[in-house]
């Protein structure tokens, strides 16, 4: 059913874990739909300068939470809120029809926190 | 990160044998006769049609006498699905004369779930019973529900034992409201034949589903029990075979094989499972924040489900797999509906319980080192999980 690099991601998850004082945190999914992703960004002139992931989720969720990490590590902002689940996906060697919207919540989650950060500095460069 | 893959001394261990039991040796032996000996059709008049009859005859007689019925009550199907279709359908339509109401429970196998909805769509009315959060069917309300119908209700179908949780149902009550009432019962018993005591006559049962692949026979075979004078429609049109109850020439070599299977079990493979079973359940629940799906006590010999909290069901089940273990899951992401499962859900089960439930199913084949190695390996997949999960008792997960 799925693909050894899908495999590869949900045996040895690269990134995964909290991090100690994220600059932003992109939360998408509910433990009711049987998915819950955090990716957590340390953000340094503008670019990614950390990202680690927390997942509730089937395999494919890990791995493109996984992958996502890999991605988007040491990328501009611009250019982390232009990753798509295709992306993603096609890193992947592919995915199951049924799985691709797995693929669609890795980069959800990624631009939320994107997002968060900026709203955040927007509010401390209005103050 | 430590990987799982990488065990000190890998195994197979087959944990998943709710789905499907590996055939018995002895099955198998037996089989083969059939497929190139003897090998001739069973309604034939010469020398090998008589012998493919004999051996479908003294089958027929094996698998009666293990639920205390009649030979002539027995209907070899293909399957519990079959059985189960032709139970349902063929009940209902010999008696949408006298009425249009259906009962069954939440928890149902799809293969009479379905059936059912297909019913309804053709003007049947049905009462989907609650299930208790300790897996047992509401026999008030199933009281309650042919009192409303006034007579209307022309057929109760409960399973005897639930195939995701194992939970025995009280069939011999339910048999003897339905026996009062005067409404045919049928009852679905594919997993708890041979392991659960059955007897037609004592728990006034109409119709059994049954289904030989569960019990280490072939795939492909099964029978459904019709009580003699029971009003069904038949429903695999064509020839006469089965008491001109269903068309098709007989499956000699699998029913053969059905009949081997269930006349080799024994009390003590049974008591064995069931110490086994205790073994796991009690080991499995050592690990924090888990909890058992279902009765333990009202429970097959084979069956143990179980939650594990803040981790999801593929997952656990994938980091066993490369461990070499096969169990099964009620997550939704396993399912193809992307639904969790219905048999979960309707234990009352918050939606992310049933995602990170388990099912570990026993055989006679099954070991104490088998279930030593599962335990150790779904402890260290537990916890790699849990470590990569952003759910725990603490945090209060909110929406957004």
């Amino acid at each position: 059913m799925y693909s050894k690099e899908v495999m590869e991601h949900f045996t040895n998850p690269k990134n995964s874990g909290e991090m100690k004082n994220p600059d932003a945190v992109g939360q998408v999914g509910n433990p009711v739909c049987g998915d819950v992703m955090y990716i957590y960004l340390k953000i340094k002139d503008n670019k990614i300068k950390d990202i680690s992931f927390k997942t509730f989720g089937c395999a494919a969720a890990i791995a493109t939470s996984s992958m996502i990490t890999e991605i988007a590590k040491n990328k501009t902002l611009d250019e982390g809120m232009k990753i798509t689940r295709q992306d993603v996906a096609n890193k992947l060697g592919g995915l199951p029809p049924n799985k691709m919207h797995c693929s669609n919540l890795a980069a959800d989650a990624l631009h939320n926190a994107i997002r968060e950060y900026r709203e955040k500095q927007n509010k401390l460069n209005k103050k | 990160m430590k990987k799982t893959n990488q065990s000190s001394s890998q195994m197979k261990v087959y944990l998943d044998n709710g789905a499907t039991t590996k055939t018995a040796e002895e099955v198998v032996k037996e089989m083969n006769i059939y497929f190139q000996t003897k090998y001739g059709n069973a309604s034939s008049l010469h020398s090998f049609g008589q012998e493919a009859n004999e051996a479908l005859e003294n089958s027929r007689k094996i698998i009666a006498e293990k639920i205390n019925a009649l030979p002539e009550e027995i209907i070899f199907t293909s399957g519990g699905t079959e059985s189960d279709n032709f139970a349902v359908k063929g009940i209902a339509y010999a008696n949408k004369n006298k009425g249009n109401h259906i009962i069954t429970s939440k928890f149902e196998h799809p293969a009479v779930l379905n059936m059912c909805k297909e019913l309804e769509k053709e003007g049947f009315t049905v009462t989907y019973l609650n299930v208790s959060k300790e897996g047992i069917v509401d026999i008030d309300q199933l009281r309650a529900e042919i009192g409303k119908k006034q007579g209307k209700t022309i057929l109760v179908t409960i399973m005897h034992a639930n195939n995701e949780i194992g939970t025995i149902q009280p069939i011999k009550e339910i048999g003897e409201i339905c026996k009062l009432n005067k409404i045919a019962f049928h009852t679905d018993a594919v997993q708890s034949f041979t392991k659960a005591k059955i007897d037609v006559q004592e728990m006034n049962i109409d119709l059994l589903s049954l289904s030989a692949h569960k019990l280490h026979g072939p795939k492909g075979v099964g029978a459904l029990y019709i009580k003699k004078g029971t009003e069904i429609k038949k429903q695999a049109i064509g020839g006469h075979h089965e008491f001109n109850l269903r068309a098709g020439t007989e499956n000699i070599s699998g029913i053969v094989g059905f009949a081997k299977a269930a006349s080799l079990v024994n009390d003590e493979e049974i008591k064995n499972m069931t110490g086994l079973r205790n073994y796991l359940i009690d080991n499995l629940l050592k690990i924090p924040n888990t909890q058992l799906n279902g009765s333990r006590e009202k429970r097959l010999c084979n069956n143990v489900n179980i939650a594990f909290n803040f981790v999801e069901g593929e997952s656990l089940l994938l980091y066993l797999n490369q461990n070499g273990i096969a169990v099964s899951t009620g997550s939704a992401c396993s399912s193809k509906s992307l639904e969790p499962s219905h048999v979960l859900l309707s234990l009352g089960l918050k939606h992310e319980i049933c995602h990170g439930s388990i099912r570990f199913s026993l055989s006679k084949y099954t070991t104490k080192k088998e279930l030593d190695y599962t335990i150790k390996n779904v402890k260290a997949a537990v916890e790699k999980l849990r470590a990569l999960s952003p759910l725990n008792e603490k945090v209060k997960y909110t929406a957004k």
